[in-house]
């Protein structure tokens, strides 16, 4: 014991404590790796009885949840039917419409930060977005759930359309618009973050000699600054949305809990419409993991959460890559 | 978030019709006092995307303003010492259900064991990557493959990573680290399970933090180090380390508040149960074991969407969390600051400490 805390103490030759930090390092990627293997092996029997065509349309989300829970201890293959359309397009839908929103805030806020503002202004600007990022979600969805949500259940929405569609669904506030707004507010520092280190490093000497060409300095950022960081634009974009599909506490507690895809044939309707996403369906029905078939469909989500992220992650790289030649980090 | 994004240090060159250097014309550097372009005789389409621009600026510091003041107001009308000092009661009426010391024990705890996790792991993977992960195919090989599932872990939902928690912490052999229930099925749910899952949120702000003080360590100090007959580990424990302090405290301050935030695998992998429960009669193991609540949770499962619906201790515990956060966020502009003074004496303070 002894012998081996002396060894531990005198210093390291550099083969062990190479070989330590590199089976830190190596542990690190392995559990990751582990990580993946095993949702995907939770998944399994939802690709076994439905092959790819649970990512489809066709079925009742509710029925097919009520089936997986009253399933005995052995189930049969149609407890494990799933059709997950509607939590996919619920997922799409409020990332998508958060995602465009939040582009625009955080292209305007962020020419605003390093071109516009006095240096104290902006300043106190990165750090307001620095506190609206690491807002945790759920004080966001507290804030949803008691000021926006019964605001708009009272005020916004009207009688007439909450009459409308009363045979289909009831309208309570919480929906799809309270959603997008707060998850916009969520990702738009994410992107703020990422085009404003882009934008900052634009050599000034382009948007100089574009000013010099008689472009007003305004037309100088757009025709040279965003054109060259468009790249990191769209980067910004894809990471905000992997963020987006992510978010799971604060969409459960104000988008309505209810499996409904929200229409835009509806009309004006289809913004109040509740809606419900992948993750925060897991939320959801966390206490549902007993049932072996809703906890497989529930490692599905994960799974394809999981895939998504990956998959945009590995965009948001690529994307990035062009920008190397301004010597902009990635 | 990505690395800190500095202003623009002098006045911001679209001002420029406002003179920002009176006089500068007059020796011949600078910008002259030729003609300047003026907002308002831009064409209008120009002048509104300006007015946007500010007007979303505003916006921003005005919804940032809101949350905090409206979560302020309502903390403080409803916090009281009792709360923060009582331990949660079950019961239906918000005047006897106690208040939340336990969460805020659960929110110090499982951040206490997720740095304890991540931090040894995420500073020896960067140290690993930047000084050791670049002579070699193989060691390049493992170095990308490393670095890539640290950014896959960074970009994984944490509902992902408890749900991949829950599922790794019922397999039998692990099963004696969190409760089971008495026909011998295991819940998978502890204080260690979940703070294990809590140090992969932490991981990659660390890990990133490092790295990044590592590789803008000049190759000086390290050939300084070498020329003295100093080894490769000696030079990262001596010289390596003591410079990138500040950035290590940057990424643990980030990956903290990304801990106290995440509710979602507190849900999960917590159990989020009303109090402290401890599983066995050994003390320190017993309560690892157990499960808990934390902070978030408390919010979540008192607000409308749980089942407790008493908003006023949300709000109040909210405005405790959202304190933390505040105050986290100052750290770290602390830290940076300091760093910035200090960078460049303490490079040099450093390596002439690690000479002698």
């Amino acid at each position: 014991m002894s012998v081996a805390m002396e060894r531990l103490r005198k210093p390291w030759p550099d083969v062990r404590a190479d070989r330590a930090l590199g089976g830190a390092a190596a542990l690190v990627g392995v559990g990751i790796v582990v990580m993946v293997a095993f949702v995907a092996d939770h998944s399994w029997p939802i690709f076994q009885h439905n092959g790819l065509s649970w990512l489809l349309g066709g079925g009742d989300f509710q029925t097919e949840v009520a089936r997986m829970n009253a399933a005995t201890v052995h189930p049969t293959a149609i407890d494990y039917q799933l059709r997950a359309w509607p939590l996919i397009y619920g997922t799409l839908l409020c990332s998508g419409l958060a995602v465009v929103f939040g582009l625009v805030i955080a292209v305007l806020s962020s020419i605003f930060i390093v071109e516009l503002a006095p240096p104290r202004v902006s300043r106190t600007v990165i750090r307001v977005v620095r506190l609206l990022a690491s807002v945790p979600s759920v004080i966001y969805g507290l804030i949803g759930i008691t000021v926006l949500v019964p605001f708009v259940g009272n005020h916004i929405i009207t009688r007439h359309e909450k009459e409308s569609v009363q045979n289909v669904i009831q309208l309570t506030g919480a929906g799809l618009i309270v959603t997008v707004v707060l998850l916009t507010v969520m990702i738009t520092p994410i992107m703020v973050a990422l085009i404003c280190e882009a934008m900052s490093s634009v050599p000034p000497s382009w948007r100089e000699g574009a000013v010099a060409l008689g472009l007003n300095p305004l037309r100088a950022v757009r025709a040279v600054t965003l054109k060259a960081i468009r790249p990191a634009i769209v980067a910004a974009a894809v990471l905000a949305a992997a963020r987006a599909i992510g978010e799971a506490i604060m969409i459960s507690m104000v988008s309505g809990g209810k499996t409904f895809s929200p229409n835009p044939a509806d009309g004006i309707v289809f913004v109040f419409e509740p809606l419900r996403t992948l993750a925060s369906t897991i939320v959801d029905y966390r206490e549902g993991l007993g049932s072996a078939p809703l906890a497989a469909a529930i490692y599905s989500f994960a799974l394809l959460l999981l895939f998504a992220a990956f998959v945009l992650s590995v965009g948001g790289y690529l994307v990035k890559l062009p920008l190397r030649k301004y010597q902009t980090r990635g | 978030m990505s690395a800190p994004v500095k202003p623009n240090p002098t006045m911001p060159w679209i001002w420029a019709w406002r003179d920002p250097h009176p006089g500068a014309g007059k020796g011949g550097r600078g910008p002259g006092r030729g003609r300047r372009s003026s907002p308002m005789t831009w064409r209008w389409s120009d002048r509104l995307v300006l007015a946007s621009a500010w007007a979303i600026g505003a916006l921003l510091c005005v919804v940032a303003a809101a949350i905090v003041l409206y979560i302020g107001v309502r903390g403080i009308q409803y916090l009281s010492p009792s709360l923060i000092f009582s331990r949660p009661q079950a019961s239906t009426d918000q005047a006897g259900s106690g208040g939340f010391l336990d969460p805020l024990f659960g929110t110090v705890l499982l951040t206490l064991i997720g740095l304890v996790i991540s931090l040894p792991l995420g500073v020896a993977s960067a140290v690993w990557i930047a000084e050791y992960g670049q002579g070699g195919r193989a060691r390049q090989a493992l170095a990308r493959v490393i670095e890539s599932s640290i950014e896959i872990v960074a970009g994984t939902p944490d509902v992902v990573l408890a749900i991949f928690g829950l599922a790794v912490f019922q397999l039998s052999p692990l099963a004696f680290l969190s409760f089971r229930a008495e026909g011998g099925g295991v819940f998978g749910r502890s204080f260690i399970a979940a703070g294990a899952i809590m140090s992969l949120l932490a991981l990659p702000s660390i890990y990133a933090a490092t790295r990044d003080g590592l590789q803008s360590v000049p190759s000086q100090m390290r050939e300084a180090a070498f020329a003295l007959g100093k080894t490769r580990i000696t030079t990262i424990r001596r010289v390596l380390i003591p410079n990138v302090t500040s950035n290590i405290a940057t990424g643990a301050t980030l990956g903290i508040s990304r801990i106290i935030g995440s509710t979602a695998i507190v849900l999960i992998l917590l159990g989020s149960t009303l109090r402290t429960e401890t599983v066995g009669s050994v003390p320190v193991i017993g309560l690892l074991r157990g499960t808990g609540s934390t902070l978030t949770s408390y919010v979540y499962e008192n607000s409308a969407a749980g089942e407790g619906g008493a908003p006023q201790k949300a709000f109040a515990a909210a405005f405790v969390l959202l304190v933390f956060v505040l105050a986290l966020n100052l750290l770290v502009e602390w830290i940076g600051r300091s760093q910035e003074r200090a960078s460049g004496v303490n490079a040099v303070g450093a390596a002439v400490g690690a000479v002698v």
